[in-house]
């Protein structure tokens, strides 16, 4: 239970100085939104067909506003140098890795939370269903799973913006494929091929955290 | 560099070069003029023995990057990483020909250059992987912070492939099935076997010959930016004296 409490003690760091500041979950919102928003003008998502186009807008904008999200949430610990004192504490540095990644988990979700009501009513898709919030979550954790260590890494590299997309899309690339089907699927009410789709999902979480895991001891020496 | 100071000049870079001349010869000779001409494709299916061999061996390059980032990350020997990232630099070239031969191939065949299927999607994801793991390499100034994070570009591209895949394979295919690994033995005639064959081992040594200059290449680079380090900590110190100095007097 000890590293249970060091990886919340991270976590509650974190939402305390995003509860402060509200520099992070408000501007990814909106640019969540306004993703969703420009979509309806590049794809027609009034249609029959609104489901498919409407699974990617919507995905295309979870990834953008994470992006965004994990970017800017290093940026400020780097302005305010407590990513060094974080570094400094005499904890397992794959508790850090944990810790920033549950933190970076919550602030996504909760972007979504707020931005799939809204895109459920924009586009009169069928959004309530408990499996949609299982492919959320299992999508999420992908993409923080690998971002988080990438935004680290990134963040000390000298083109920090631009290296976060550049590493994270190819290889979140089964994250992005997996979940706009699985959304697709779930959307349109065929559920009979979503399963392939969820199990592939849950597999790239369990590689992908134990090898960001393993590796982020290496990432943040120095 | 050998010791005489003339690229390939050991006996390893001999024994390639020459090895990779000889074999390249007699795979141009057999891909053009002893393998049969394919019934339904034509001329155009000859491209065949280059892509298949690049394909492999880009395959194989980026395995070498996996298990030499790994012992990097572990061992934290520069050698690693300096094998990590020749073998990487070749694997980016010839994954960039197996588009373009594959291009080459499609339009006749296909009627387009590209198309969405699973293994060319996954070569294409697999190209800008390892573009970026060049960028990482590019935009980090600290030498040693850009070999580690290399390193983790490196082992988590390669164990992703197979996943990209998969995904891809299960969003749509159209590429040729295997032919070459299929149960029940190739389904092609025996002397289009052998040219693909000779093809192979040709590719194969000249990716060793490009690797191992590459090395060599990158070990100069590593020797020379060591002793430029060097001279400028043995500036900066004299300077630091000679001001010492003209404050005493």
């Amino acid at each position: 239970m000890r590293n249970l409490d060091k990886i919340l003690a991270i976590v509650w760091k974190d939402l305390l100085t995003e509860v402060r500041s509200r520099e992070l979950v408000v501007g990814m919102l909106v640019f969540a939104m306004l993703t969703i928003v420009t979509f309806n003008f590049a794809f027609d998502l009034t249609g029959i067909e609104r489901a498919p186009s409407g699974a990617g807008a919507l995905w295309v904008a979870f990834i953008f506003a994470s992006l965004l999200g994990l970017g800017r949430a290093v940026a400020m610990e780097r302005d305010k140098g407590s990513f060094d004192g974080l570094l400094l504490v005499p904890v397992d540095r794959g508790m850090i890795y944990l810790g920033k990644l549950l933190g970076n988990v919550i602030f996504i979700s909760a972007v979504q939370l707020v931005t799939i009501p809204v895109f459920g009513a924009l586009f009169d898709l069928p959004v309530y269903q408990p499996m949609l919030f299982l492919i959320l979550f299992l999508g999420t954790l992908g993409i923080a799973g690998l971002g988080t260590l990438f935004s680290i890494m990134a963040a000390s590299t000298r083109a920090r913006e631009v290296m976060l997309p550049v590493l994270l899309f190819p290889l979140a690339l089964p994250v992005v494929i997996s979940t706009v089907r699985a959304t697709t699927l779930v959307l349109t009410d065929r559920t009979e091929a979503l399963m392939q789709w969820i199990n592939l999902l849950a597999a790239f979480d369990v590689i992908f955290l134990t090898i960001s895991f393993l590796v982020f001891d290496r990432v943040v020496e120095d | 560099m050998s010791p005489d100071g003339r690229f390939g000049g050991s006996a390893t870079g001999k024994i390639l070069a020459i090895g990779t001349g000889v074999t390249m010869l007699i795979a141009i000779y057999m891909m053009f003029l002893y393998a049969p001409q394919d019934t339904m494709q034509g001329p155009v299916q000859r491209v065949f023995y280059l892509h298949l061999p690049l394909a492999w061996i880009a395959y194989l390059a980026f395995f070498i990057v996996f298990v030499a980032s790994i012992a990097y990350l572990i061992k934290r020997n520069r050698r690693w990483d300096q094998l990590a990232r020749s073998s990487a630099e070749v694997g980016l070239v010839f994954t960039t020909l197996v588009i373009i031969t594959g291009s080459i191939w499609g339009r006749p065949i296909w009627g387009t250059f590209w198309e969405w299927d699973a293994r060319l999607t996954t070569t294409l994801i697999l190209w800008f992987i390892y573009l970026g793991y060049f960028m990482v390499r590019a935009y980090v100034s600290d030498q040693e912070r850009a070999m580690r994070y290399a390193a983790v570009v490196g082992i988590i591209g390669f164990i992703d492939v197979p996943i990209i895949h998969m995904s891809v394979r299960w969003w749509r295919t159209l590429h040729p099935e295997p032919i070459v690994t299929q149960s029940g033995g190739p389904a092609m005639p025996d002397s289009m076997l052998y040219t693909l064959g000779v093809s192979l081992v040709a590719f194969t040594l000249f990716f060793g010959y490009l690797v191992y200059q590459k090395l060599l290449i990158e070990q100069a680079k590593d020797q020379v930016a060591d002793h430029n380090l060097a001279v400028a900590d043995r500036e900066a110190d004299e300077a630091r004296e000679h001001s010492a100095k003209g404050a005493t007097a």
